[in-house]
């Protein structure tokens, strides 16, 4: 298995508030690997600092071999890393289609980029009928299914979803999973970070549990499914 | 004889240049939601470059018609030249101070691109006279037009079909399009949202210079203080059709020219308002009118919804 993602003492801080205090974790190829933890853990620190959004104050991020510390978001788009954002983050004034498109803005094959909107439109039928709609008329469900496919159409080497399923109803929560179940089975390589920590880990190869900044706890999906902390702190038994 | 269609054609000429001006306050605002409040002088050192270009650079006695062309160059090289450094020297470095440091700094460079110029460029203490096409006026029906006013008829929707054929159809301008809706996210996007903010200003100070050009053949002359008004007024254009929509410029513009037409034509005629119809009031008019869309519309005439826009 070649390492696709390798973060080393990872440190992260809003002015003088460090909200993550060094973290190291790696990610395979083809693997799905999950960041669970509470509110304020710092998982959306974390995917924020992979992508550019924010400057770590230490620590390493190495990319397909490559160092990603001096690199702006832009860059590491085209380097293959995509992110979908906490909240979805669609366009709201732009059509389904061109919020695609803008997932696709580095690529300048025509067909292929054509071909991907598509498979994004087999992946969520719904997208596929609402085309021409605003974004921001789509539901919460609909428009996190909008946030993923646009997130895929850069073609990335490792995809990053952050809280997928945050307020979704039961179903489409269900149906996210399932497609990042189906995402997964097609090879994709996805870091996922979810307050549902059951389903997260019931799909991950790996689990790391985050708590305020750092990580207390790594190991197997399964190995964290049993692990009797994990399931009191979070999948809420006693 | 029926003056109303000289009086909205007025309205319209005199609008479409407002609405030149504002398409910078619009797109920068739009991106960076900063008001760029120097970009007023901005519209006039594009005047002074075209100006330059036919005093100093071209030789005595160029036909207008090879002037015109070289003289629209110019003005809009020095205008870009001036907004692309002052954002990268004077906002970019206050990126993330706090909303006033910006704001105050635009003033501060207003100020400063003033009197820079009355200190500095040859003669600019008083007005400077702008070379005119010759020939003219022309009637059209019971309608005249100053031989000034033509470059403004042929650039101000060629400039507009020019600006929404880059918004909506290239990479750059959908790029832009994102960065205005939700600029981290334009990153996530691959969108270098640095380059665009550079390109908002650019292409702001380009139609600002055109803007500048067409007022010095329509007033035929030109002032260092001339941006101070009519940046006022583009200003009020843009919140007037909704800030951060580039066609709200255009349309604010007009109807602000029309207003002001009108109000200047027919208000002093009014039984008891004789004294409310002279030019210093159409600027009056021209501010109660904003204050009444303000009220009713607050997002402007063409601007989303506030709530659309976090
Ligand atoms: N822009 C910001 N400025 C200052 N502090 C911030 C900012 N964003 C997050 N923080 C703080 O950093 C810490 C980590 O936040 P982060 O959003 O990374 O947590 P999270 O694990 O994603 O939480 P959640 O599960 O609620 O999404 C929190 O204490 C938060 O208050
Ligand atoms: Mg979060």
């Amino acid at each position: 298995m070649t390492t696709l993602l390798e973060v080393e003492d990872l440190r992260v801080a809003y002015g003088k508030i460090e909200a993550v205090k060094g973290i190291s974790f790696k990610v395979d190829a083809g693997e799905v690997v999950t960041l669970i933890g509470t509110n304020g853990a710092g998982k959306t620190t974390t995917l924020r600092t992979l992508s550019g959004l924010l400057k770590p104050v230490g620590g390493q991020i190495k990319f397909n071999g490559k160092s990603l510390k001096k690199s702006p978001a832009h860059q590491i788009v085209q380097l293959g890393l995509a992110h979908s954002p906490e909240g979805r983050h669609i366009f709201p004034r732009m059509t389904i289609e061109d919020n695609l498109r803008l997932g696709a803005f580095l690529r300048s094959d025509r067909q292929g980029i054509e071909k991907d909107i598509q498979r994004a439109y087999d992946l969520f039928p719904i997208l596929g009928e609402r085309r021409k709609q605003a974004a921001g008329t789509l539901s919460g469900g609909e428009q996190q299914m909008l946030a993923m496919g646009r997130a895929l159409m850069s073609q990335p080497k490792l995809l990053m979803l952050d809280e997928p399923s945050m307020g979704l109803s039961p179903i489409m929560m269900q149906k996210i999973m399932a497609t990042i179940a189906e995402l997964k089975a097609q090879g994709t390589t996805i870091l996922l970070v979810e307050q549902n920590a059951q389903a997260a880990l019931s799909l991950a190869d790996h689990g790391h549990v985050m708590e305020i900044g750092k990580i207390v706890l790594s190991g197997t999906g399964q190995d964290l499914l049993h692990d009797e902390s994990v399931r009191k702190a979070y999948l809420g038994e006693d | 004889m029926n003056e109303l269609p000289q009086q909205l054609v007025n309205g319209l000429l005199l609008g479409s240049m407002y609405g030149l001006v504002a398409i910078g306050y619009t797109m920068v605002y739009g991106i960076v939601q900063l008001i760029n409040f120097a970009h007023g002088e901005i519209f006039m050192t594009g005047a002074f470059g075209a100006f330059t270009v036919y005093m100093y650079v071209l030789p005595d006695g160029t036909s207008m018609a090879i002037a015109l062309p070289l003289m629209l160059i110019g003005g809009i090289i020095v205008a870009v030249l001036v907004a692309v450094g002052a954002e990268r020297f004077a906002y970019r470095p206050l990126r993330g101070a706090p909303r006033l440091a910006p704001l105050i700094t635009a003033i501060g460079l207003s100020l400063a691109l003033q009197q820079g110029v009355w200190a500095w460029y040859p003669d600019a203490t008083s007005a400077l006279k702008f070379p005119q096409i010759k020939g003219g006026p022309f009637e059209i029906g019971n309608v005249t037009i100053q031989t000034g006013d033509i470059f403004l008829m042929i650039a101000a929707p060629l400039s507009m079909a020019i600006l929404a054929y880059f918004v909506m159809r290239t990479r750059t301008g959908r790029g832009m399009q994102a960065t205005a809706q939700d600029s981290d996210t334009a990153k996530l996007m691959g969108v270098n949202t640095d380059r665009i903010i550079v390109i908002a200003f650019a292409l702001g100070a380009a139609f600002a210079a055109v803007g500048g050009m067409a007022y010095g053949l329509k007033y035929g002359q030109i002032d260092f203080r001339m941006g101070f008004i009519l940046g006022l007024k583009a200003f009020t254009a843009a919140v007037l059709g909704g800030i951060g929509n580039i066609y709200g410029a255009m349309i604010g513009g007009i109807v602000l020219g029309v207003v002001e037409a009108l109000s200047t034509a027919y208000i002093g005629d009014i039984p008891g308002m004789d004294k409310f119809g002279s030019q210093s009031w159409a600027d009056v008019w021209a501010f109660v009118l904003l204050i009444l869309v303000l009220l009713l519309r607050p997002q402007g005439l063409l601007g989303e919804r506030v709530a659309d826009r976090a």
